[in-house]
């Protein structure tokens, strides 16, 4: 097939770094073409000298889009020939209405007035080509995060696009969602329009990817052809990482002990409404040594359990109680739940969990800092400096030292030291929401790890995933979550990810 | 010492400067203020023909100053934990005259009228810190709103007359100097000691510091630049110290000034209070889950403003012996200004109590040395905003750059 888009040759370098060294990507007409890498590969970079962010003559090497050869010199010239890029973190503005927000910077006007009556229609035209039941003049901050990316395809479409460039469309939609995104995706190859998606799911990619390019250390390693469907996720993980990873979750012996963490007939309410159940009445427990999942669609109330039972972070605490070691123990702020022992690592890393702008040196021992005090009060420079380097050694965070800023980290070392946070400040109890998002393949392993070593501490360990293949790698029981209460639990051994969607089907609306 | 000069000449000296001059420019911020600084008050000195380092005028200088450097301290604390207190000038006037209605016209005790005043202030401080902290209310408003609501007190309070002039004792926090034990004609013995034992101190407290540090990862400060910048500092004060004691000593104020320094120095950098404020001010949700009271320290560093901009209050009505309704008048600005010169980002979680001072001095010996040359108000203010714009953009530029 003709190929649409041809980059030959491109290098990028940064000072000190060759961020991109003599890739070449080949899309063809309506082809589905998905980039795949670890954290750090260069997939953002190439996507960013293909749209025009870095403009020609910020990098070498070539680019024809449909036979024609491109020197970009701003996102502007590339929306033109309708290469669309959409990024992971979607660029909506919440306050505005969709329409607003899909013509924005393209409004349909004549002499700066804008003809209302114009943009609703056309809005409601390409909202019925995506698939999306809203009204046009429905506020952006009120839909939910899988209705949002829609809004932005739409807004693709609205500029004749050609190309669309997903970056990790589905990191942050639930299953359904994903898969209404995927179909779309595939609909649209239909159309003749190709796309470029970069993912870190390779289920996904393996069930809609015509072709596949992997980047290692800013180089293609690879060009797999899917046509035949003989490409497994083991292949692509093995050129992502550059080698074979036998088992993508680190083996463990659990030994399991007594029960140490209970919650009981837990219920809180939300924020703002106090009328709506977030959390209703939840019962469960973790023992010793052991590794408890709990699993769920997104919106399922997990976070929400997880926060309100941390220092009541999250809505209204209505009633329950906490038991640790078989007795009740106060969880009524965070400060008085971390000292019980109770931690937990939230989902949002960046916006909860770091200080971005501090050094790792001042990130970890965040939530103990009388931990590196003498006297509890005057901080000691060398106690700091000691239990910074000794979780960037035992953690192994890739950093040039304790004095790297948080922000300038990988995804992957960035939630290693949201982790070395939470250990230093000797939890009993663990819980993690979400701790693998966005980060690679490499690293994931290496979070699984710890998870195991501190299950092996005697320490009971709770993760929160969306991801069913996960918890079903490293947990030893699971808990099923739909609509704020528990309903379902069965050991591993026993659990898969059909138990856990039957789980969640048969409850759903019985409330 | 010898193990750190061998390993310093070990390596080749192309390499090392090379390796300072990527230091400097990774540091350019801090060393810059300091260098701006320096290079003003030569400029001045020069341009006014020796009259800035005069004894008498710098002794002027550190008067006029200490109550923006005073208050500038407290407002590090809140800018640097993600907020704002406009209503530090208006506090300053309302205490002022608070205490002047207590000792002039009611006879009180000039020391009791002093700790009530700032208790006032605390308490004022508090009940503007109450909604930003626990209700959330953006500090920019409340304290707007404070301005105004302070500004309307004073002007009640003093019914818009001057009230003085206050009791000798009371002056004396303001214009009286440290007393001299040991008599030498012309110079001030008792200073000079003090002053040569605070720079003793830096030094040795820097070197122990640096030694006690070292292998840990911590500072990766040359040595040579170390040295120099310590020997520089510590020169510095002796200078200043010879010139203050050869004119009638240290003032009361200086050793005030220098004792809460160090001490917020000491908070902000070495204690888990400091460490808290810090991460409140990078990201407060983070914080927030890490355990840190966040309301409470956020409350708290406004009850520490109000009592900070009381005394500083005390301090100006002493200086002027009379409190008048227009005490205070902009001075937030200039506090402002000097946090912001010294480094501190609007967006929080970034300055330095040292910063804050040495801004604070960049904009007095600009005012002093503009009003020896005669140039007019007009224009200092004109030169005053633009070097605040300049040291703003040259901090985003740089970190920018950086990064």
């Amino acid at each position: 097939m003709q190929p649409i888009l041809e980059m030959r040759g491109i290098t990028k370098t940064f000072p000190g770094v060759k961020a991109l060294d003599d890739v070449n990507l080949r899309v063809a007409e309506g082809e589905i073409h998905a980039l795949c890498g670890e954290n750090g590969a260069g997939k953002s970079t190439l996507m960013k000298v293909l749209s025009g962010i870095y403009p020609h003559g910020s990098y070498e090497g070539a680019i024809s889009f449909r036979g024609e050869e491109c020197k970009f010199s701003g996102i502007r010239d590339s929306e033109n020939l309708g290469i669309i890029i959409i990024h992971q973190e979607l660029a909506l503005i919440p306050l505005l209405s969709i329409a607003e927000n899909i013509f924005l910077g393209n409004e349909r006007a004549s002499k700066g007035i804008i003809d209302w009556k114009q943009t609703f229609e056309r809005t409601g035209e390409l909202l019925k080509r995506v698939g999306l039941k809203e009204s046009p003049q429905e506020l952006v901050t009120n839909l939910g995060l899988g209705k949002q990316q829609l809004v932005e395809i739409a807004k693709a479409l609205s500029k004749e696009v050609k190309l669309l460039i997903l970056d990790e469309p589905t990191s942050s939609l639930n299953e359904k969602d994903s898969q209404a995104l995927l179909d779309l995706l595939l609909e649209f190859k239909q159309r003749g329009i190709a796309s470029i998606m970069i993912s870190h799911k390779l289920n996904e990619i393996a069930k809609i990817a015509d072709s596949i390019t992997v980047l290692r250390d800013g180089a293609a390693v690879s060009t797999l052809d899917c046509s035949g469907g003989n490409v497994s996720e083991d292949d692509i993980i093995r050129d992502m990482v550059g080698r074979s990873l036998e088992d993508r979750y680190p083996p463990r012996e659990p030994k399991i002990g007594e029960t140490i963490f209970e919650v009981k007939n837990w219920t809180a309410t939300h924020p703002q409404h106090s009328s709506r159940t977030v959390v209703k009445d939840v019962s469960f427990k973790a023992r010793a040594g052991e590794v408890v999942g709990i699993a769920g669609l997104m919106g399922a109330g997990r976070t929400e359990l997880a926060m309100s039972l941390f220092g009541r972070s999250y809505g209204h605490y209505v009633s329950g109680e906490v038991l640790l070691h078989g007795k009740p123990v106060d969880t009524s702020t965070v400060g008085r739940a971390i000292d019980a022992g109770i931690c937990y690592v939230t989902e949002d890393r960046k916006l909860y969990g770091l200080v971005l702008d501090e050094t790792i040196r001042r990130n970890v021992p965040l939530a103990n800092l009388p931990g590196i005090a003498n006297g509890g009060i005057v901080v000691s420079d060398r106690k700091e400096a000691k239990v910074a380097n000794d979780y960037r050694d035992r953690l192994r965070i890739k950093s040039s030292s304790i004095a790297q800023e948080a922000v300038n980290l990988s995804g992957g070392n960035q939630q290693k030291v949201v982790l070395a946070k939470w250990l230093f400040a000797g939890p009993e109890v663990l819980i993690l929401d979400e701790p693998t998002r966005g980060i690679d393949v490499g690293a994931k392993y290496e979070i699984y790890s710890i998870i195991g070593e501190l299950a092996a501490q005697g320490k009971a360990v709770i993760v929160i995933s969306s991801e069913m293949p996960e918890l079903l790698g490293i947990s030893d029981r699971i808990y099923v979550m739909n609509e704020g209460r528990f309903v379902g639990e069965m050991p591993t051994a026993e659990a898969s990810q059909e138990k856990i969607m039957a789980a969640i089907i048969r409850s759903s609306g019985k409330a | 010492m010898s193990q750190q000069a061998t390993t310093d000449t070990a390596v080749g000296s192309e390499t090392e400067s090379a390796s300072h001059w990527s230091f400097l420019r990774r540091h350019m911020r801090e060393y810059g203020i300091l260098i701006a600084l320096v290079v003003i008050m030569a400029f001045f000195q020069i341009a006014t023909d020796g009259i800035l380092m005069k004894p008498i005028n710098l002794t002027n200088l550190v008067l006029q100053n200490s109550y923006i450097v005073i208050m500038a301290l407290g407002m590090l604390l809140v800018i640097v934990s993600g907020h704002i207190d406009l209503s530090v000038g208006s506090v300053l006037g309302f205490v002022g005259a608070l205490a002047a209605v207590m000792i002039v016209q009611w006879d009180m005790n000039f020391l009791v009228a002093s700790i009530i005043c700032l208790a006032v202030g605390g308490l004022i401080g508090a009940a503007q810190g109450y909604w930003v902290a626990y209700w959330k209310i953006p500090s920019f408003i409340v304290t707007l709103a404070g301005m105004l609501v302070f500004k309307g007190l004073t002007l009640w309070l003093l019914a818009g007359q001057s009230v003085g002039p206050f009791p000798g004792g009371f002056q004396l926090l303001a214009s009286g100097f440290l007393p001299d034990v040991i008599d030498v004609r012309g110079f001030h013995l008792v200073s000079f000691v003090l002053g040569a034992g605070v720079a003793a101190f830096i030094l040795g407290l820097a070197l122990k510091h640096r030694f006690s540090t070292r292998g840990s990862g911590h500072s990766d400060e040359p040595f040579s630049f170390f040295m120099a910048k310590n020997v520089l500092i510590a020169v510095a004060i002796l200078y200043l110290t010879w010139l203050l004691s050869s004119f009638r000593g240290f003032p009361n104020v200086l050793i005030v000034m220098a004792v809460l320094i160090a001490a917020y120095s000491f908070v902000t950098s070495r204690t888990t209070i400091g460490r808290r404020i810090y991460a409140i001010g990078g990201n407060e949700k983070a914080a927030k889950l890490s355990g840190i009271n966040t309301e409470r320290l956020t409350f708290l560093t406004f009850a520490n403003m109000g009592m900070l901009a009381a005394l500083a209050g005390l301090v100006f009505a002493a200086r002027l012996n009379t409190a008048t309704p227009k005490a205070g008048l902009a001075f937030e600005l200039d506090v402002i200004a000097a946090v912001f010169i010294g480094g501190a980002s609007m967006a929080g979680g970034v300055g330095t109590i040292v910063g804050a001072v040495i801004g604070a001095f960049i904009m007095g010996v600009m005012n002093n040395g503009m009003s020896i040359l005669g140039i007019g108000i007009d224009y200092q203010q004109v030169i005053k905003g633009l070097v605040l714009l300049l040291a703003v953009i040259f901090d985003v530029v740089n970190r920018s750059r950086a990064s």
